[in-house]
């Protein structure tokens, strides 16, 4: 067994990711040197990952309240009013390392985390989202990872039984080393019965309950702040297993739980486990916490005190119960057939204690482990505005049409489905919109009423300008949900960025939370939950700033729902919002163009056309005006026109009238914008309402036919452009097949 | 005593994660694979010291739930500790 | 029609099952967990899609030798109705209540995504509402739906009209054996099938064509 005192070398600490003088104030809080376990308990607590040290002071300014917020940030996940006195409880979190370092476990315990997060909360998980970040599909280590990551998300979520319903994947050199995983899960729960972390009480029985512990990802919490070099992928012992059977056994088990009353207060075992979960109780309840490590259930022999601090064995949940509701409680554990132990008591004096063989290994301060946790305000340099660059100075293809054939195929563009395949997303009963849609929609269990959820983020817009890329990361997910009929709600964020120690990087950081919070401002959509992911680099250079923001809407009537397919052939199609031919930063320019160093300015984001366009397209959806709704992003209009084409088998001849060159109004990413279909004979009673509203709008085309005709280019078939579009991802996968 | 289980696929029953396995050696560059079969291997420890009475538990064990005998075969392997 | 589900630890599709049941026949089933040895007096019982046991050692094998099994055996020998889906049909095969197994999908991959079913025997209780040759839509999501048994054994479930669905116009997602889909066993009261039908029953769906499944059952024990 690891010895509980040991020389606190210089090495000691670096290994456990302080910097000496964060060591020296725990010499100054505590008076002493600390043991190994306490070192251990400290490194945890003050990691980046679970203190936010480097970005508490930028989360600040997000805007987290509104008046549907029940609970902001600071809980295991958000908590929002939908009406009828039900909530939605939501969250996302990375699992960015782990996953790079055996992508299947990785991206499973990612999955298994988050939904812990929700149904801790008193929620049953209803929909789960994930946003994919990998390397060059040519670099030899990306296929693998996406391989092992799908499948990952897929066995944990598919066994544990909710549906995986959308999110993205895209593919860029700077994830090469650094892969993102960006689990989204969110749940439904009684608005009045929501449980909190926080322990009331003194002298109540801590319990734990859910599989053993075991030396599983001792030091994950700090390996997922540490970045990446040579030899890291040696790591690979310390990485969890999930278990979604157990974690199916644990959802069962708390809410019938919580049904009973028993709960007091709950909380899950995430990273550093025992560690974090504990503290956080104890301290959100101004009491002091006692653990008896004798008690723990552990999967190995002669396990340390500072080990069962640290392993980050999952599936496990830590709860203050009611005595007397202590019977009732070990039925179900019983039931369930759940490991369960009392290991500790809330105490009064405010001191975290841990004994192992009756001796204290560890005796802190409680509330100065979370609250003296250091806190920086770190140097950072803005990023300096990039130049917009003028439509005519985009160099034009040689055929527009000839061009969107390629595009719709690019590792960036195809379709998902060889992803999405491997998710049960039918599961429930309760799926309206899929993955493959603007947002992805459920409806709600037994109502008439949906919910829509989308994950969005364009980190080359964040790199040029992370101000407006923050901001267009909040617009487009708020415009997706605005494309199925929703009523955008409130969203989470998950901010993954390089080493914040460096200037340039902490200046992405800066930069992006302003936009985001002026974005959150703007579309009175609240930030309700979060995660930071930093130190994303591989041997020195940055991912790109990737903050994924998921986005929670309401429908009231989910039969009520707009979907991107065209419905009937001779339907006017109609295309809302200006189009400028903002041709910087697009995937036209990087990826057919050739312009993959870009150095120009991002679309620009106006928040008030996004909402005035936006509440105007909604309001058309809800009065049942629209035939078919697509919001428009990468690609532009031409690519919006074609997935609407290829989704439904109807092509559409389309002459836009405009002084811009074709392939800039086809290409273009300008914001705000959306394509709508509707009956011929609708279409003058639309644009009436439109120009009333001040929306600009205009009649580009009509759907039929079995090709996509635009004025000025070769006509492409949809067979064509069907096979180009489901072709490279699962052409891409079958090269190197693998297990 | 401890029991050694192996449960394979019968011959003739597709193997398809065989199969994949072979795909992934090849690819790999290892020549003159003939073919791969995948299985199962499961550890039984008895406080059963009797060989005979192990054996047959054992067996019964493989019959009623460790393997699938439409499409597996297992072969048992006795240690004294 | 009563009913009941019943529920291994790792089941994940009962709440669909219950829900659809309680939909189409106007009756709330009754849930029924697996350490029962008694199930209550109803005209069918549903073992449900999930991931029983998580699957571990293989699918459906060890919630097949659960409590309740051989109460759902005298049940069928009675002739009550037994339905599987999926992890349900998984475990009816491991615990010999019908012929075969459910290998692991061709792909090796799960696949979720929606088949086509065609309707070969529509004179069984569970397929009266469908027209033979009928093709209809619906999901399937599994990993080890991949059909398989001895020549004799397909050869009698052909001969005599025990493959009572297929997946049709080449959308077989696993690789089993004629396309089987769903089987039933000699007497023709307990049916297997892979796809599931209680999430293609409302316009949310997308199309209502599970609803006939459940509807042949009301007819048969009406």
């Amino acid at each position: 067994m690891i010895p509980n005192v040991v020389p606190v070398t210089p090495e000691l600490i670096a290994e456990h990711g302080l910097k000496p003088d964060e060591y020296q104030r725990i010499l100054d809080l505590i008076g002493r040197e600390p043991t190994l376990t306490e070192l251990g308990i400290f490194s945890a607590m003050w990691n980046e990952h679970c203190s936010y040290k480097s970005s508490k002071k930028w989360l600040r300014t997000l805007p987290t309240t509104g008046p549907r917020v029940i609970c902001g940030p600071g809980e295991n996940a958000g908590v929002v009013d939908i009406g009828d006195g039900q909530a939605i409880i939501f969250k996302m979190e990375s699992h960015n390392h782990p996953s790079y370092i055996e992508p299947h476990e990785g991206a499973a315990t990612g999955v298994g985390g988050i939904l812990r997060d929700v149904f801790t909360m008193g929620a049953r998980p209803v929909a789960a989202l994930n946003a994919l970040r990998f390397g060059a599909p040519e670099h030899p280590r990306t296929r693998h990872i996406v391989s092992g990551v799908v499948a990952g998300i897929g066995g944990y979520g598919n066994s544990f039984g909710v549906p995986t319903i959308g999110g993205e994947v895209n593919f860029d050199p700077s994830y090469n080393g650094n892969c993102l995983v960006n689990a989204f899960a969110a749940g439904l729960a009684d608005a009045d019965k929501i449980f909190y972390s926080e322990a009331k009480g003194v002298g109540l029985p801590i319990v734990y309950l859910g599989s053993k512990t075991g030396r599983d990802g001792i030091h994950g919490a700090t390996m997922a702040s540490a970045e990446f070099g040579e030899g890291t992928e040696e790591k690979r012992p310390t990485v969890q297993i999930g278990d979604p059977f157990s974690e199916k056994l644990l959802l069962e088990a708390c809410l019938e739980l919580m049904a009973s009353g028993a709960v007091i207060a709950i909380q899950d075992m995430g990273a550093a486990g025992l560690t974090c979960s504990a503290v956080e109780m104890g301290a959100k309840g101004n009491l002091g916490v006692e653990l008896d490590l004798d008690k723990v259930p552990c999967r190995e022999d002669g396990m340390s005190a500072y080990e069962m601090m640290l392993s980050e064995s999952q599936e496990r949940m830590l709860m203050v119960l009611d005595p007397a509701r202590e019977k009732d409680a070990e039925a179900i554990f019983v039931k369930w057939g759940l490991d369960f132990a009392i290991i500790g008591k809330t105490t009064d004096d405010l001191r975290f204690r841990v004994r192992r063989h009756g001796d204290v290994m560890a005796d802190l301060p409680i509330k100065e482990l979370g609250d003296q946790a250091p806190e920086y305000d770190r140097p950072w340099i803005a990023t300096a505005k990039p130049e917009t660059l003028s439509p005519a100075s985009a160099p034009a293809p040689s055929d527009v049409g000839e061009a969107l054939a390629r595009l719709i195929g690019l590792p960036d563009m195809c379709s998902r489905r060889w992803v999405w395949e491997q998710y049960d997303h039918l599961i429930q009963g309760n799926t309206a919109v899929g993955p493959g849609g603007d947002a992805a929609v459920i409806r709600v269990e037994r109502q008439k009423k949906g919910l829509a959820f989308s994950l969005d983020v364009t980190p080359r817009y964040c790199a040029a300008d992370p101000v407006e890329g923050g901001k267009q990361a909040v617009a487009e997910c708020w415009r997706n949900l605005t494309a199925v009929g929703a009523e955008p709600l409130a969203i989470t964020d998950n901010l993954n960025f390089g080493n914040p120690e460096k200037p340039e990087i902490m200046g992405q950081l800066v930069g992006c939370i302003q936009g985001i919070g002026e974005a959150s401002r703007a579309l009175d959509f609240p930030v309700v939950s979060g995660n930071v992911s930093l130190y994303n680099e591989t041997n020195g250079k940055g991912i790109l700033p990737t903050p994924t923001i998921g986005g929670v809407g309401l429908l009231p009537d989910v039969a009520q729902r707009a979907t991107i397919p065209f419905k009937a052939e001779g339907e006017a199609i109609i295309l809302v919002g200006e189009t400028k031919g903002h041709l910087g930063q697009s995937i036209y320019l990087r990826d057919i163009a050739g312009k993959s160093d870009d150095k120009s300015a991002p679309p620009p984001v106006n928040l008030a056309v996004e909402r005035r366009n936006g509440d105007f397209v909604r309001t058309e959806i809800r009065a049942g005006n629209l035939t078919a709704v697509h919001d428009l992003s990468d690609g532009g209009v031409f690519v919006a026109l074609a997935e609407m084409a290829i989704a439904s088998g109807i092509g559409a001849r389309v002459k836009p009238e405009t002084a811009l060159p074709l392939h800039a109004w086809a290409f273009g990413e300008d914001q705000a914008r959306y394509l709508v279909t509707m009956p011929e004979k609708d279409a003058e009673s639309f644009m009436a309402r439109a120009a009333q509203a001040g929306v600009p709008a205009a009649r580009i085309g009509v759907t039929g036919g079995s090709e996509l005709t635009l004025a000025g280019a070769t006509p492409i078939s949809l067979v064509e452009l069907g096979v180009a579009h489901e072709g490279w991802l699962p052409a891409y996968m079958a090269e190197g097949a693998e297990l | 005593m401890k029991a050694r289980i192996k449960v394979t696929l019968k011959n003739g029953v597709l193997d398809p994660q065989g199969k994949a396995i072979e795909g992934a050696l090849g690819a790999l560059g290892f020549s003159g694979i003939e073919s791969v079969r995948q299985g199962k291997f499961i550890e039984v420890e008895l406080a059963e010291k009797d060989r005979t009475k192990a054996a047959a538990a054992i067996d019964e064990m493989c019959r009623k739930l460790l393997a699938n005998t439409v499409i597996e075969n297992y072969a048992v392997e006795l240690d004294e500790k | 029609m009563k009913s009941a589900v019943v529920v291994f630890p790792g089941s994940n599709r009962e709440r669909d099952m219950l829900y659809a049941l309680e939909l189409i026949t106007g009756v709330k089933p009754h849930a029924v967990w697996h350490t029962e040895r008694d199930l209550p007096d109803v005209d069918l019982v549903v073992l449900p899609g999930g991931f029983s046991y998580g699957d571990y050692l293989r699918t459906g094998a060890i919630a097949a030798r659960g409590n309740i099994m051989p109460a759902i055996a005298k049940a069928a020998d009675r002739g009550v109705r037994i339905l599987g889906v999926c992890n349900g049909f998984q475990i009816l095969c491991e615990a010999g209540l019908l012929p075969g197994v459910l290998m692991r999908n061709a792909g090796l991959k799960f696949v979720c995504r929606h088949v086509k079913l065609q309707v070969v025997n529509a004179e069984t209780d569970f397929t009266r509402k469908y027209e033979r040759g009928q093709v209809w839509n619906c999901p399937v999501a599994h990993g080890d739906g991949n059909y398989f048994t001895d020549t004799d054994t397909l050869a009698r479930l052909e001969g005599e009209g025990r493959v009572a669905l297929r997946y049709a116009e080449g959308t077989n997602p696993n690789g089993s054996l004629n396309d089987i889909a769903g089987i039933l066993n000699e007497r023709g009261n307990v049916f297997g099938l892979m796809p599931h039908p209680e999430n293609m029953i409302e316009p949310l769906n997308g199309a209502t064509d599970g609803r006939a499944l459940f509807e042949s059952v009301l007819e048969a024990v009406a």
